[in-house]
């Protein structure tokens, strides 16, 4: 028997054409047509292209215009978007795609199986570095028609489907790529592709100006006329823009923390955290296992146990996230509630430590660090500061280390550091966004691998079964046992599930359905 | 006694040195009024002034504001005196030089100053604690770098005046050393316009450190007044006291060494000897 798209989402609830509609009929509000959707781009990306340049500015501008596979609900099901269905074959091997007929590029060329075939086997696999080893694993991608696609993996590999979102595997156009250097194609900076939405005019530093595209694939979509993405680089401006309804929305960083609580007062807003599902960021201190005394777990525990999760939300986060409880976000699949980290407190920390032999001296100090701040913006900092007060509590004298983007980045990448933090998506499936931060294999020289450099032969054996195994039940109970190790082993100090807010006018309606989010087309995005 | 008591006849200098004495005391009793360390999360975040025990507010973690004050006073000051001091000597021993042994060196020396004094000196202060990486290291040497060269012309240009006097020359014929007519018979000479400049020199690298601090370039580990004001700028909207506070102390601060600088300048110049007493 083979596997169908019906079968997949079985149980899985309704599919987001028809929620769109529901929602929408929901609050008595019909789609309308027209209206110029403006929108807050922030800060303003090198480029436009989806897989060429891989930042949240680029990837929400960009989905606009280029599209993937599949889409994504909240719960990470798989729903149609330039397939129309699929199949999987039982022993997770073999995967055919059926493709939307009549779509055009935004050139006029059709779309067709050349076109995935060229994004999949080329395009992606020269430009992406977290899906190279993933799609090296296709032993095989035919077209046996011009609208239907097969991949056949040289070994099962479950998460397949997660990967053909926009944001991983943007669908390009062959013809405009095909032979050219794909990094300084002139394209990158005016996309072509199959969205609702073609590029017009980019203003560097002021604006980037979408209109609709009349041959969209969807009859009577999209309902805006265009979208117009504003660069405002300054986070007191930009939220006197949302608030005074110059612009319908913002999202991630755009706006400060600490201003949230405010805007979710505001009679012309609302205020949402949904829509990060399938990227679920997850916040960490990571501390360098070569240095000691962090190659004892106990110290690693001790410092886990001295901070005060719930008082980091709630302070410095302003409620825009979720105490983090192990190395797998709750919102994602595979999440092991029983997994638990232990709770805060500050005398069992204490204790741990004189039980790994770090005595306090006279003054109460048992050893001193640095860490390295991530120059990102002042919750960095902020966070840097309450880790520095949180260590001195438990007899740690840590000194903060200010640099620049590129230097974090390098000094990281080369394990030139001793703590800091990080933040890392997570992408639905541990196989995807969790194993890549713990494996031994992974222990690179490369930034957002292993760089902390935990090792343990049960936790690498048993995300190997996960990756290669094709029954979920069989994956769920090995991704059980590693948050089981990995919680005691402590090898980054988790501490916030990330809940990005997006705001967005009250006139604007279905912005934010999918567990993408924003980073969806915005066919059926209307103002009223 | 007599310069002290022209001193005390200017009213703003009074002022300006009672003023600079209390900072002081706050800064050395700082332990003594707020025990612990200044980022001790000690109440909720935002606290407005006087409200939940904290006198001046709380900040965007419940850090004391009126603590971060008493500390970066000790931060601010010590970065100010530690390099003027540092600029004075630099700018006394290349002044010097240039004046006293004149001709050549006085060429290559003035046009070494003129090629610091061309670039903009926040930028180039920015720049070094850039490349060096903030610390209070960085910081204090950046701003003795970017304020030697003022000090260096008015010394020469004291010395130039001050080299052909007969005293100067008396000195010379009975085989003083030049090095010990330079430190006991012109250097004397010259030291008030060195005081008054060193007191305003003071006034702008608190100044100057704090702008550094405000744009996240301060050394993360010390509390001082412009990272309280910078960390308190994009939130002034919901907590003005964060950045009120410590701007009123870094206001209040310059002004008093300015007011002093004024006074001893007054003071120390012969010519206004009755100014004071108007």
């Amino acid at each position: 028997m083979k596997l169908t798209r019906r079968n997949l989402l079985a149980g899985a609830g309704s599919a987001p054409l028809l929620m769109s509609a529901s929602v929408a009929l929901a609050q008595g509000v019909q789609p309308k047509r027209g209206g110029v959707l403006n929108v807050i781009l922030n800060p303003e990306p090198p480029v436009l292209q989806i897989g060429v340049n891989n930042q949240t500015p680029t990837l929400i501008c960009g989905t606009k215009i280029t599209q993937g596979l599949l889409k994504f609900s909240p719960t990470l099901d798989p729903l149609p978007e330039l397939a129309k269905s699929w199949t999987v074959s039982p022993d997770g091997l073999e995967y055919v795609f059926r493709l939307q007929e009549n779509v055009k590029w935004h050139d006029g060329r059709p779309f067709t199986a050349d076109d995935v075939i060229y994004s999949v086997m080329t395009f992606n696999r020269e430009i992406a570095p977290r899906l190279r080893g993933v799609l090296s694993g296709v032993a095989e991608a035919t077209a046996p028609d011009p609208h239907t696609v097969r991949f056949v993996l040289k070994q099962a590999f479950q998460p397949f489907l997660l990967c053909f979102d926009a944001t991983a595997l943007p669908i390009v156009p062959k013809h405009v790529y095909d032979g050219s250097d794909i990094r300084a194609n002139p394209a990158n900076a005016r996309p072509i592709g199959t969205g609702p939405f073609k590029f017009v005019e980019w203003q560097r530093g002021n604006f980037v100006r979408m209109e609709r595209f009349e041959g969209y694939w969807k009859p009577g979509q999209p309902y805006l006329d265009g979208i117009l993405w504003r660069v405002i680089p300054d986070g007191q401006s930009r939220r006197l823009a949302i608030q005074s309804g110059q612009v319908h929305m913002t999202t991630a960083t755009d706006i400060e923390p600490f201003d949230i609580p405010a805007l979710r007062q505001a009679p012309n807003l609302n205020v949402t955290t949904k829509g990060w599902e399938y990227f679920s960021p997850l916040f960490w201190f990571e501390v360098n296992h070569r240095v000691k005394p962090f190659d004892d777990k106990r110290v690693r525990q001790a410092m886990s146990m001295a901070l005060d999760r719930n008082f980091i939300v709630n302070r410095l986060w302003f409620g825009l996230g979720k105490a983090a409880t192990g190395p797998v976000a709750s919102t994602t699949r595979f999440y092991d509630a029983n997994a638990k980290l232990p709770p805060f407190d500050v005398n069992k920390a204490k204790a741990l430590l004189d039980e790994a032999g770090l005595r306090a001296n006279a003054q109460g100090v048992r050893g001193s660090f640095k860490y390295v701040i991530p120059p990102y913006g002042e919750i960095w900092n902020r966070m840097g500061e309450y880790f520095r007060q949180a260590m001195r509590q438990i007899g740690f004298e840590v000194t903060l280390e200010s640099t620049d983007a590129g230097t974090w980045g390098s000094r990281i990448a080369n394990w030139d550091y001793e703590a800091t933090s990080n933040v890392l998506y997570q992408f639905g499936d541990p196989t995807l966004g969790v194993e890549r931060s713990y494996v031994s294999s992974n222990i690179q020289k490369i930034l957002f691998t292993n760089t902390a450099g935990y090792s343990n032969p049960r936790v690498d054996e048993l995300f190997a079964k996960a990756r290669t195994s094709s029954a979920e039940a069989d994956r769920r109970a090995a991704f059980s046992e590693v948050q089981k190790i990995l919680v005691e082993d402590v090898p980054l100090l988790w501490v916030v599930e990330v809940n990005y807010p997006t705001v967005t006018d009250k006139r604007l309606h279905n912005a934010v359905q999918l567990g993408t989010g924003d980073h969806a087309s915005y066919d059926d995005v209307f103002l009223a | 006694m007599e310069l002290l008591r022209r001193f005390a006849r200017h009213p703003g200098a009074v002022v300006g040195a009672v003023t600079l004495l209390l900072v002081l005391a706050v800064a050395l009793l700082a332990p003594v009024l707020f025990p612990g360390s200044p980022w001790d999360m000690a109440g909720a975040p935002f606290s407005p002034p006087g409200e939940d025990g904290m006198l001046l507010g709380s900040d965007s973690l419940g850090r004391d504001v009126a603590a971060g004050i008493a500390y970066g006073a000790r931060v601010s000051l010590l970065v100010g005196a530690v390099s003027t001091a540092v600029s004075i000597l630099i700018g006394v021993a290349l002044g010097a030089l240039a004046g006293y042994l004149g001709g050549v060196v006085d060429d290559a020396v003035m046009r070494f100053t003129e090629f610091f004094q061309t670039i903009p000196s926040f930028v180039l202060a920015i720049l070094l604690v850039a490349i060096f990486t903030p610390s209070i290291t960085s910081i204090v040497a950046a701003i003795a770098i970017v304020s030697w060269p003022p000090v260096a012309r008015v010394v020469r240009a004291e010395f130039l005046s001050l080299r052909n006097r007969e005293f100067v020359q008396a000195a010379e014929v009975l085989g003083k050393r030049p090095i010990a007519i330079v430190l006991t018979d012109i250097l004397p000479n010259a030291l008030s316009p060195i005081i008054v400049l060193a007191s305003l020199n003071t006034a702008s690298a608190i100044l100057l450190e704090s702008s550094l601090s405000f744009l996240g370039l301060g050394d993360p580990n010390l509390m001082s007044w412009g990272f309280l004001i910078g960390s308190g700028r994009s939130v002034i909207r919901l907590a003005w006291w964060m950045s009120v506070f410590p701007g009123i102390a870094i206001f209040v601060t310059v002004l008093a060494l300015n007011l002093i600088g004024e006074g001893l300048s007054d003071a120390m110049n012969p010519r206004l000897r009755k100014r004071g007493a108007r």
